[in-house]
């Protein structure tokens, strides 16, 4: 572990959803650079999580330390300009617009018009797919192009953190690995990463490190490979 | 083959048509962005409707007085937003119906008490000739205003479609969590989109002015059709509506004629109804 603050840090986090509390005492931490994999099962608490980070639900308690700053009570549109990015579970593009609209649309707190230019070109540049798409209406898109397409507006922002729902859910198993590579490219490129996935193998294999998560709290924490070689892990989620 | 006057009642009805269009634009951005129908609409235009006719009395004409018109009721719009309808959204979805229907008497009432209930037209209108084109007599002050209607309706679309914040509110009415998640400040943008629904009413009040009287009931006879115009277009869709406010002239027109003009509004419900029963979501409508 390095010295350095981590780029986030939640402690003690509790948050209510759906008149249920979903996030119950969390705590973990994302440092600069890294791909943090959060898994578990339905209802283990990690899309609340993540809405709790960007601001769209509210936490009960705790904090959430972003680069040393607590931001669990920020509006959403400020958490956005402080650097994190959220692409939602079930991808939610803007399906009447246009794939340069919603990209653009995800460049929406970057004023400087060059740098919006630079983030078009690095975001197509990573899923070329949408290159050829650019004038389409987000909803003539298949599943797993509408997924890179949500993963691109995601770093349109050009975000310290991108947070990814289940990028996999749903998705054509042939596509999956194109939206992978288009993660650890992101990944590469410096931006820190915490990815939800119930695709546990794919994530653990991806991730620098890694928590389960059950009914709201940290149950197994460590770095992808161990816990991918965890039996409890191997049991409950692969299936071995 | 004799058309008698129907070329006539089409050039008449396309021009109603178009200022119900820029009447219901606002409303329908306004639901549009923030599930808000605004039930106080047509006081909005009649307030525009007496804002026009006041400042005639300081020497300007309806189309002088429009774009003075059209900031004043951006900026009273936005405030409403800000001190009134922010609040009806922060209860539950019945306060947002009350609200605004409240806000309708409210206003109606005051107008009554302030300027009384007399017709009130302006006292210097800029057009007053008739145009004789091919047989079709069309009257400048009714031809302006569809015009100008017409022009302020494209600069809309435009806005909506071309610019940032057109593009931001496309987002928010399309799913505001995500566009939350964009970075857009929904609070602001709704504040900017109930302006802007409400300067619409106040560029409809300028150009009526060139062929109506304003009194204090005056809103709700286009309050009503401008609701039957986003139904029937599709509530939220912004196209829909310049498709349901032509053909709501037109068949008011002919069905005033060709019918009788007491029941001009007969057939407008029934295409509504049958609309309804049909297409629930509106002509343009999506879901």
């Amino acid at each position: 572990m390095t010295n350095s603050t981590p780029l986030i840090a939640v402690r003690d986090l509790e948050v209510d959803y759906a008149g249920v509390r979903a996030v119950q005492g969390l705590s973990l931490y994302a440092s600069r650079g890294e791909i943090v994999a959060l898994v578990g099962a339905n209802g283990a608490g990690k899309s609340t999580l993540l809405r709790a980070i960007s601001g769209i639900v509210r936490a009960a308690s705790g904090a959430i330390a972003f680069e040393g700053e607590n931001i669990a009570s920020f509006e959403p549109h400020t958490i956005v300009r402080r650097g994190i990015s959220h692409v939602p579970e079930g991808r939610r593009v803007f399906a009447t617009a246009t794939v340069r609209d919603n990209l653009l649309l995800g460049a929406y707190v970057m004023r400087d018009r060059a740098e919006r230019e630079r983030r078009l070109a690095a975001a197509l540049a990573t899923f070329p797919r949408l290159q050829e798409r650019l004038d389409q209406r987000a909803s003539t898109l298949s599943g797993g192009e509408q997924q890179m397409l949500a993963i691109a507006r995601g770093t349109m922002s050009a975000p310290k953190l991108l947070m990814l729902d289940e990028p996999s859910l749903g998705i054509a198993p042939l596509v999956i690995p194109a939206i992978y590579a288009g993660i650890r490219e992101i990944a590469r490129s410096g931006t820190t990463v915490l990815l939800v996935e119930q695709n546990v193998r794919e994530a653990l294999a991806i991730a620098d490190r890694g928590y389960v998560l059950q009914t709201g709290r940290v149950v197994a924490e460590g770095t992808g490979a161990d816990l991918a070689g965890d039996p409890l892990v191997q049991k409950a989620f692969l299936g071995l | 083959m004799d058309v008698g006057p129907l070329p006539q009642l089409i050039v008449s009805g396309i021009l109603t048509g178009l200022l119900f269009a820029l009447i219901s634009v606002g409303l329908t951005l306004i639901f549009g962005v923030m599930d808000v129908v605004n039930f106080a609409h047509g006081e909005f235009l009649m307030l525009a409707m007496y804002a026009t006719f006041g400042l005639g009395l300081i020497g300007l004409n309806p189309i002088l007085a429009l774009p003075v018109v059209v900031v004043a009721m951006f900026v009273l719009g936005a405030l409403v937003y800000r001190f009134f309808v922010k609040r009806l959204l922060a209860g539950p979805p019945e306060a947002v119906v009350f609200g605004t229907f409240g806000l309708l008497v409210f206003l109606q009432g005051a107008a009554q008490f302030f300027f009384t209930s007399d017709y009130r037209s302006v006292l210097n209108p800029p057009f007053s000739g008739t145009l004789h084109l091919g047989g079709i007599a069309i009257g400048e002050a009714q031809l302006a205003a569809g015009l100008g209607a017409l022009v302020l309706i494209a600069a809309i679309f435009g806005f909506v479609e071309y610019t940032e914040p057109g593009r931001a509110l496309r987002a928010l009415s399309e799913d505001r969590v995500a566009a939350q998640l964009m970075g857009i400040d929904v609070q602001r943008m709704n504040a900017f989109a109930f302006g802007l629904g409400i300067a619409c009413t106040g560029a409809a009040g300028a150009l009526l002015m060139l062929t109506y009287q304003a009194y204090p009931r005056i809103g709700t006879e286009f309050a009503l059709t401008a609701f039957v115009v986003v139904a029937l277009g599709g509530f939220g869709s912004v196209h829909g509506v310049l498709l349901g406010a032509l053909l709501v002239g037109l068949v008011e027109v002919l069905g005033g004629y060709y019918i009788a003009p007491a029941l001009k509004m007969l057939p407008v419900y029934a295409l509504y109804l049958a609309v309804v029963f049909l297409r629930p979501q509106g002509l343009l409508g999506r879901r």
